[in-house]
Order: C-alpha cells, then sequence, then structure tokens
C-alpha cells in the first residue's frame, strides 16, 4: 500500500469581502490592461482614467464596509492581515492615490498634453517621437500601470508572511520603476532615473530576499505570527535573525529613502513625471512604512532592544543628513525630495517609539505629510518655462507678486514641512515627537527639535524667494491648472488645515486603528 | 459678563478682520486702513470693558475663562482666561493697537512690491495672536499662538522692511523656531511626565501648575522652556536677532514686536516657567540674574555706541529686558509686580521712541542718527516729542520706566543685592544713550540735513498723544495697575519654596530702616 505523502487536500478559504478594496484595484488595472489591448485608440484616453477614478472609489467603498471596530481578521489562509492598521494605511493610500491620479489627467499646463510621454519606448528627440506627439498620442499605459501599483501597495501594509510581504513589494514597486522613465519633457533624464531606480530597487529587492530567507530559516516558518512565536520561545541573539532582521530593515530603509539608503531619492524625484513623483513621495512612502510597522512591530515585536538601536542610528542620520543636503539644492525638485529625506527621518522618530502611540502617530503623519507632499509638487508643475517646469529655485523668485494664490498654497505647505502650528505637519510632529518621548526615546525628539529648525530654513528659504525677492525679466509662465488639478491642490490644502486645526477625529481613527493582530 | 467669551472675540476678530482686509482689491487701501483701525477700536472697547470687571482679589486663579475639548485624546483645550497680569498685557498691547495702526498709515503706500491690503491684515492677524498666547490657559494653545505668531512678524520685517530685510526676516524666525522647538520637546516631556503623575496628560495650566516633578526632570524641562524665553525676550547672548530686526522693520512692526511680542517671553517666566518648575527656577536663578544683569549693562554699552536709531532702540530693550527678568527672578513680591509694570512701561517707551524715531526717519529717509541735527530748530514739537519718549525710556521721574526701575530694584536688592547694584549702571547708561542720541538729532544748529523738514501733522500728534498720557498716569498714579498685577503675583510666587525676603531692618537701629521704606 502506497503511503500517502500527503494529507487529504483542504482548499483555503479565501475572504472575499475582507480582501475586495484590494481585489478591485488589480480587477480595475487588469481591465486597464484589456482596454488597452482592445479600445480604439481615441477614447481610449477617457476611459482609461474614467476606469482608474472609479477603481479608485470603488475600492474605498469597498473598504468602508470592511471597516468596524472590532476589525481584526486574517484572510486569504493567514498572509494577509485586514486589522486597524491595514485598513487606515488601505485608505490613506487610496485617498492620496486619487490625488496623485488628479494630476495624472492634468494636460492643460503642457501645450503638448499631459505630463507623459507619448511613447516610452521611442528613442528622446526622434522622428517616431515627434510623429506621435503631432499625433496627440497619449500613453494610456499609465493608468493599468498606476493602478498595479496601488493594488501592490494595499497588499504591502496588509501582508502577514515573508512571501507576500515580497510579492507585494514587487507588485508595488515594478510598475513605479516604468512610470518613472515615462516624462514627456526631459525624457533623458527621466530614463536614466528610472534605471537609477530600478538597479537600486533591484538591489534592495535582493536585500530584503535574502533576509526574508534569513527569518525563514531562523523560525521555520513564514507569517509573521510564526516569527514572533519562535521569538519568544528561542535565544534571542541567533546570528541568523540578526543579520535577517538587519537585511529586511535595509530593503525598508530603501523603499522609505532613509539614509544612507537615500541616494536614489533625488534623482528619481527629479527625473519623474511630477504626478509620478507625487504618487511616489505620498503613497510609496505610506505602503513601504506600513510594511515596516508590520513587520517590525508584529514579527519582531518582542525583539525591540535589538533592532531599536539600529533605528536610532538610522533616524538620527536620515534627519540630519537629510536637513543639511537640502539647504543646499537649488532645485525645488530636489529640494523637496531631500525634504522627503528628512521628513522621512521625522516619521521613522514615531516608528522607533515601538508602542502603540508609536504606531497611531507614525500613521497620522504619514497621511498628513502625504497631503501636503501631493500639493507641493502639483503647484511645481505649474510653473513653467516654455514647454518644461522651472524647477530650477532662483525662477520661482517674486512669484508671490506674479502669482499670489500659488505662492500662498505653497507657502502653506512648506510651513506643514516646517512644522508650524495650525498646520498638519506640526500636529504630526507633535504626535511622533511624543511618542518618542513616550517611548524612552527622548534624544532622538531632541536632535528632530534642533533639526526642525535647520529645516525650517530651506523651506522657509523659498518663501523668502517667492515674497521677498523681485522676479527675474524672463519670469516663468504660470500655467493655468485644469479643473482636475485644481480640485486635488485645493483638497490637499484643505486636508493640511483641517488636520492642524482640527486634528481630533483622525487622531482618535488612528488611534483606535492602532492595533495589529499577530 | 462672565459667560459672554470676550477673550474669543477679542482673539477672533483681528483674525475675521484680517481675512477681510487681505481680500480687498485694488484701489480700497484707504477701506483696509479705516477697517483695521475701526477693530484695533474696538477691541480697545472690549478690553476697557473687561478691565472694570475684572476682580483683583477674586479666589480662582483666571477670569473670563472659556475652556472646549479640542484634541481630547491629549487632554488640550481650547482654554483662555485672564489673570491680573495677562490683563495688563493684553490691556497694553490693544492700547497700543490703535497708535501704531494710525503711525502705520502710510508705511505700505509707496511698497512698489506689496499691497498695504497686506500690511494691515498682517498686522491685525499679528493682534489676533497677542491676545490668544496671553490669554491661554493651555499650554498647547500657548504654544500654538506663540510659534503662529512669528509667521506675521516675519512677513511684516520680509515684505515692508527696509535695508537687510530678507536677512533680518530669516533670522528673526530662526532664532524663534529654533528656541520654539526646543519648547515644543520641553513641552512634550512635561506632558509624559503628567500622564506619569496625574494618571491622565494634560496641558491644562491649572493642573500642571505645582505638580511635583522630579529635580533633574525639573531641570531640563526647565532649561528647555528658558531657552526658548530666553531668545525671545531677548537676553544676551541669544540677542543678536532683535537689533537687525529692528533696524529693518518698519516702526509699527518694529513697536509690535520689541514692545508687545517679546513680553511674552518675560510673561512665560511669570506664568508657566515659576509655577511649574518652581525648584528648577530656584535653582537656576543665580545663574538667570547674571545673565539679567550682563543683559543690563551689556545692552546699555552697546546702545550707546549705535549710530543707528533703531539699532539704539533695540539695545536699549536688550538692557530693559534685563531689568524685567532681574525682576521676576528676584522672587519677591515687589520685584515680580514691579517687572510687570516695567512691562507696561517698556511697551509704552518703546512705542514712543520707535513711532516717533520712525516719523523722523520717514522725514530724512535714513535713521542714521549723524544724518540729523539741529531738528529742534525747524520741527520743536517733533523734537519734543522725541525728547519725552527718550526720559521715557531713561526712567524720569513721574514717567511710567520709573515705577517700573524702582520697583524692581528695590525687589530685586532684598535678594540680590550685588546684582541689584550693578544693574544701577544700567540706570546711568540709560541717560547717557538717551541724551547723547537727542543731543546730536535734534540740538544744536540747524544743519543742512534737516533743513525743510516738516513739524508734527495732526496724525502724528493723534498717535502720540495717548502714549504720553498712558506714561503720565502710569507713572503719576500706578497704584491701580498694582493692585490688579499684585495678587497674580502672589499666586505665581506662591508655588516658589523660597522664604520671602523681609527688608533687613535690625531692631536696634533706627537710623538703618529709612532706606526700606520707598514700598
Amino acid at each position: 500500500m502506497m503511503p500517502r505523502l500527503v494529507d487529504e487536500f483542504t482548499s483555503p478559504t479565501f475572504e472575499y469581502q475582507l480582501l475586495a478594496p484590494m481585489l478591485i484595484v488589480f480587477g480595475g488595472a487588469i481591465v486597464g490592461v484589456l482596454i488597452e489591448a482592445f479600445a480604439p485608440r481615441g477614447p481610449r484616453r477617457r476611459i482609461q482614467l474614467a476606469l482608474g477614478l472609479l477603481t479608485l472609489v470603488v475600492a474605498f467603498v469597498a473598504l468602508l464596509a470592511v471597516t468596524r471596530p472590532d476589525l481584526g481578521d486574517v484572510a486569504a489562509a493567514g498572509t494577509v492581515a485586514i486589522d486597524g492598521p491595514a485598513v487606515f494605511l488601505q485608505g490613506a493610500i487610496l485617498i492620496l492615490a486619487f490625488l496623485s491620479f488628479l494630476l495624472f489627467v492634468e494636460r492643460g499646463v503642457d501645450s503638448a498634453g499631459d505630463a507623459f510621454t507619448p511613447s516610452g519606448a521611442t528613442i528622446p528627440g526622434s522622428a517616431a517621437e515627434r510623429e506621435l506627439v503631432a499625433a496627440g498620442v497619449s500613453q494610456t499605459e499609465v493608468w493599468p500601470l498606476a493602478l498595479f501599483s496601488v493594488g501592490g501597495m494595499m497588499l504591502f501594509v496588509a501582508a502577514n508572511d515573508l512571501l507576500t510581504f515580497f510579492v507585494a513589494l514587487e507588485v508595488m514597486s515594478l510598475p513605479l520603476y516604468l512610470l518613472v522613465g515615462l516624462a514627456r519633457r526631459r525624457r533623458l533624464l527621466s530614463q536614466e532615473a528610472a534605471l537609477k531606480y530600478f538597479l537600486l530597487g533591484s538591489f534592495s529587492s535582493a536585500f530584503l530576499l535574502f533576509g526574508s530567507a534569513m527569518l525563514f530559516g531562523y523560525s521555520g516558518s513564514i507569517s509573521f505570527a510564526g516569527i514572533y512565536d519562535s521569538l519568544s520561545s528561542g535565544v534571542g541573539l541567533d546570528p541568523l535573525l540578526l543579520i535577517g532582521t538587519g537585511m529586511v530593515a535595509i530593503g525598508l530603509f530603501f523603499k522609505v529613502g532613509a539614509v544612507p539608503f537615500h541616494s536614489w531619492v533625488p534623482d528619481v524625484y527629479q527625473g519623474a513625471p511630477t504626478p509620478v513623483t507625487a504618487f511616489m513621495a505620498a503613497a510609496t512612502k505610506v505602503a513601504a512604512f506600513g510594511a515596516m510597522l508590520r513587520i517590525f512591530y508584529v514579527a519582531l515585536g518582542d525583539y525591540e532592544w535589538n533592532w531599536r538601536p539600529m533605528f536610532w542610528v538610522v533616524t538620527i542620520l536620515t534627519i540630519v543628513v537629510g536637513s543639511i543636503l537640502a539647504i543646499t539644492q537649488t532645485d525645488i525638485k530636489r529640494m523637496l525630495a531631500y525634504s522627503s529625506v528628512a521628513q522621512a527621518g521625522f516619521i521613522l522618530t514615531g516608528v522607533t517609539a515601538a508602542s502603540d502611540a508609536g504606531l497611531s502617530s507614525t500613521m497620522f503623519y504619514l497621511a498628513a505629510y502625504g497631503f501636503a507632499t501631493i500639493g507641493a509638487f502639483a503647484l511645481v508643475m505649474l510653473v513653467r518655462d516654455g514647454t518644461s517646469e522651472a524647477t530650477h529655485l532662483s525662477r520661482w523668485a517674486g512669484l508671490g507678486r506674479r502669482s499670489p494664490i500659488i505662492a500662498g498654497v505653497l507657502s502653506l505647505f512648506l510651513l506643514s514641512f516646517a512644522g508650524i502650528p495650525l498646520t498638519s505637519g506640526f500636529i504630526g510632529k507633535f504626535l511622533v515627537f511624543e511618542a518618542a518621548v513616550d517611548g524612552g526615546a527622548t534624544p532622538l525628539v531632541i536632535v528632530g527639535a534642533i533639526f526642525s529648525a535647520v529645516a525650517a530654513f530651506f523651506y522657509v528659504r523659498v518663501i523668502v524667494l517667492m515674497y521677498f525677492s523681485d522676479p527675474p525679466d524672463d519670469a516663468p509662465a504660470i500655467a493655468l491648472p485644469g479643473s482636475a488639478t485644481t480640485l486635488a491642490v485645493a483638497v490637499c490644502a484643505a486636508g493640511t488645515l483641517a488636520l492642524g486645526v482640527v486634528p481630533g477625529p483622525v487622531i482618535d481613527l488612528a488611534q483606535e486603528a492602532a492595533a495589529f493582530i499577530r | 459678563m462672565n459667560d459672554f467669551p470676550v477673550l474669543s472675540i477679542l482673539g477672533l476678530l483681528p483674525f475675521a478682520a484680517a481675512v477681510v482686509v487681505a481680500f480687498l482689491p485694488h484701489g480700497r487701501e484707504l477701506l483696509a486702513k479705516q477697517i483695521a483701525l475701526v477693530v484695533s477700536l474696538v477691541m480697545l472697547g472690549l478690553t476697557v470693558a473687561m478691565a472694570i470687571s475684572f476682580e483683583p482679589n477674586a479666589a480662582e486663579p483666571f477670569q473670563f475663562v472659556e475652556k472646549t475639548p479640542w484634541i481630547e485624546k491629549f487632554g488640550i483645550s481650547y482654554a483662555l482666561g485672564v489673570d491680573g497680569i495677562a490683563l495688563v498685557l493684553i490691556a497694553m498691547a490693544v492700547s497700543l493697537a490703535p497708535v501704531v495702526i494710525l503711525a502705520g498709515w502710510n508705511d505700505a503706500d509707496d511698497n512698489e512690491r506689496h499691497r498695504p491690503q497686506t500690511y494691515f491684515a498682517l498686522l491685525l492677524a499679528l493682534l489676533g495672536t497677542i491676545v490668544f498666547v496671553f490669554a491661554a490657559t493651555d499650554l498647547f494653545l500657548f504654544y500654538v499662538a506663540f510659534e503662529v505668531m512669528l509667521v506675521p512678524v516675519y512677513f511684516l520685517i520680509g515684505m515692508f522692511g527696509r535695508g537687510q530685510r530678507t536677512y533680518a526676516a530669516v533670522k528673526f524666525l530662526l532664532y524663534s523656531l529654533f528656541g520654539g522647538l526646543l519648547l515644543l520637546a520641553a513641552l512634550i516631556g512635561l506632558y509624559v511626565v503628567s500622564v506619569q503623575e496625574l494618571g491622565t496628560g494634560t496641558f491644562d495650566w491649572t493642573l500642571l501648575a505645582g505638580m511635583p516633578i522630579d529635580a533633574d526632570t525639573q531641570k531640563i524641562l526647565f532649561a528647555g522652556f528658558f531657552f526658548a524665553f530666553a531668545v525671545k525676550a531677548p537676553m544676551v547672548p541669544v540677542h543678536t536677532w532683535l537689533p537687525d530686526a529692528a533696524a529693518s522693520a518698519t516702526p509699527a512692526t518694529s513697536t509690535l514686536l520689541v514692545g508687545v511680542l517679546d513680553k511674552v517671553a518675560t510673561f512665560a517666566m511669570l506664568r508657566l516657567v515659576i509655577p511649574i518648575f518652581p525648584d528648577a527656577s530656584e535653582w537656576a536663578a543665580p545663574f538667570v540674574v547674571t545673565l539679567a544683569v550682563i543683559s543690563i549693562v551689556y545692552g546699555a554699552l552697546v546702545a550707546i555706541g549705535q549710530t543707528d536709531m533703531y539699532r539704539l532702540i533695540a539695545y536699549t530693550s536688550v538692557s530693559h529686558f534685563g531689568f524685567i527678568i532681574l525682576g521676576i527672578f528676584a522672587f519677591t513680591e515687589i520685584g515680580g509686580s514691579g517687572s510687570v509694570v516695567y512691562m507696561v512701561a517698556h511697551g509704552l517707551s518703546t512705542a514712543a521712541l520707535f513711532l516717533v524715531a520712525g516719523f523722523l526717519v520717514r522725514r530724512r529717509g535714513s535713521s542714521l542718527i549723524p544724518s540729523f541735527g539741529g531738528v529742534q530748530r525747524v520741527a520743536p514739537l517733533l523734537a519734543g516729542f522725541f525728547l519725552l519718549a527718550g526720559l521715557s525710556s531713561l526712567a524720569m521721574p513721574g514717567l511710567a520706566s520709573f515705577v517700573g526701575e524702582l520697583t524692581v530694584l528695590i525687589g530685586s536688592y532684598q535678594r540680590w543685592p550685588v546684582a541689584a547694584g550693578i544693574a544701577v549702571i544700567g540706570i546711568v547708561l540709560s541717560s547717557l544713550y538717551v541724551l547723547i542720541m537727542y543731543q546730536r538729532v535734534a540740538q544744536g544748529p540747524e544743519t543742512e540735513n534737516v533743513k525743510g523738514m516738516r513739524d508734527a501733522v495732526p496724525r502724528e500728534v493723534v498717535v502720540f498723544a495717548p502714549i504720553l498720557a498712558l506714561t503720565l498716569a502710569v507713572g503719576i498714579f500706578p497704584k491701580p495697575l498694582f493692585d490688579v498685577v499684585n495678587p497674580a503675583i502672589e499666586r505665581t510666587f506662591s508655588f516658589l519654596q523660597v522664604a520671602p525676603v523681609e527688608p533687613e531692618v535690625p531692631a536696634t537701629d533706627g537710623a538703618m530702616t529709612e532706606g526700606g521704606e520707598n514700598s
């Protein structure tokens, strides 16, 4: 008699309702691919953008249906956790993605069309490219690509085992590599950025994968709960565990742009089409920090005495280096990129707290930061020299007089980054600092406070330029934004103010959501 | 009256007006100015009504109390209320408001970059934050007002200033932000302590004042708070932003900045630092008093050497803030009350000096002292104003500063006789810098520089008259002021462990008693 090699196969259960938001986004992306294949070129762009925005809205509605007070389930045979942080961060990703998608729609500021090249495959400056531009073709693949990326982000913050975690990371990142290379203007810069991002990103993925393998080797389990269990029973300082933790951290530090894994950030932010930069800076950051929180708070939750020192060092480095390098920048997109590095440091302050307060404050900061970031990049799209964006800071001189509304709103976002009260940035800083002091990381807070003042210098410098300097003789043109961009900027500004003046409801929401399941 | 949210209205009205004024179209500059003036007068009326119904000897610490939860999870509320000190300072700020608006009536007219609408909107917004910062009884709300206050001042200096306005504005902002962010870190530390001590975290002053905090923590948190306020006050050696700011800002801005805004720091030392960190305050007092005395003497010495009127006035303020802080850290009732009265007096004298100097500078187009000379001959009224303002600054008996300086010295002599002795040098030097400036600007033969200079116009008389009237009123009859301030000072120092110092009066030696009778 043949021995039975496996037990009877039981089919895994899929909690479709809990997974619905992600399934809707992935479904939308696949439909988008089909549209690329079958829809005629004429209406294709309209169909794609309607589908993209609609998908996000429907997914958000489905997410609301999932939400309930005692939330905390695993789905898809334990590979996905649908708990408070997952739903909060998925909601944030959907909202931020929707706002960035509104920027994808914009085609009024560039005389030739939207921010994307008609065909990424053509050689920059070639006859083929000119032909396509003349025909008014637009690269509609950006929509399904972006949707896939959004789906990956949503899965990334909910992934409950190492394999799902890695798959989600790749689903999120691969479309981004492509999107970065699709800028309509300065295509060589854009392609260079895409290649850099791809190479360094793959490298960091390798780190992450190798680290995951070591964690599996240590614990014999790929599920976060299993790793947690093995930690509570095993000895603390196993080299496999230490190296695995470090390598997973490197992969995640790369994704959030923490020093010393930040060198891709300025190049990629500068080269990517600005709507994609906004999308990456806001939504990717949420996803990467969400995943970082989950793996370090859930899988390595009882191991904090071993990973916190590493976080201390990286946090301080990130804040210091990000703030100082931002001062030397002369390009507004690069300045915002270094600013996002510094901001990643402030967010890491919250992560380092390793407490529920750390979790909720980090989530609040991510949401608050996302709004201001998308708003700031949206405004960068509007100040243009001839055909491309006027990103050199000197070109922004005197903007306050020529276009008081744009300068005023940008000042609001910059003051929020600088952490001036009555803006969301201040409340975010207050929350992460509070969590850090409470969690015994007071020196981090002092470094954070001192370098907030350093960081304020380069934010304020832009305000100085806009308001206190005279505009250059050949001042750049201020493009009139279309209704979609206007809506996005208005929502971002309103969000930045509202989260600064009446942050109570969102703080409550973040605190109620701040409970991981294992 | 007590259910009527008078403080909220006082604080929010200028903000609402600022929004309206900022969006007035081109060509409505006059309307913008009129709205600003009317709003400031309404605020003055409200403050007078508030002062009349204020009861100095009430049992509860604050009156006109309002409290609404703001961020409940962190025990943060929108809580307002005034004690005698806050009331007096709000009254000073609000009395200066219409004066400043009138004085700055034409400040922005010839600015080709920015509109007068913006100027007056920023002034109004600044007034609103000033009310909130003095009226907040929740530390978080205080901090918010303390930081938001920087934004209008920054734009006022950078947009409407002259000379190195950009440099001055950024320097001002960065100094203040640096102090402010350390304050934030300390504030968060205080909150965490309150979670441990009280069970639930809070930012409510009434719960935090007198809360037991262990000695080491107190010292650290004290350092964070005190540093922020030392930058703001400003004390030597973190004062260097002030002369630059004052030299670049319009006189109206400087008046509000130096005369009112910087009082927030000394106010906060009384309101926050001493009641919340009493042990650390006593521990640090010798150090603080030393810095205060250095500020007094150094500020006065450097003032003598200045050739720019605005910078000179700024340095006199550094010296005067030394007196105020000396009075506070004397921990005697007379010193504390004296420092509050001195805050008011300094507000009035600085306003007079900056505004009259502003009139002169506007006529001459330069703020350098050597570019004047013999103003008295061509513009006797204006020169008279300038002299009176200067006398008020050097603490001429009969004028407000005299009362403040005298009581501060009496109060501090009781605890720090040596420091008080050195501080007297500051008084001597003050007559030097004021009189030398007046002599060079106004006396002597009429020079080419001032030929044809117009004497004071009616608007300028209207600006100066109320300041002079208030200066005289406080100088001659300061009792009402002391009556309002004393109970609050008594409450402030009740948190301290130090024994009240009695003037040393040897019972046998009758001849010695005379010296202690001034109070």
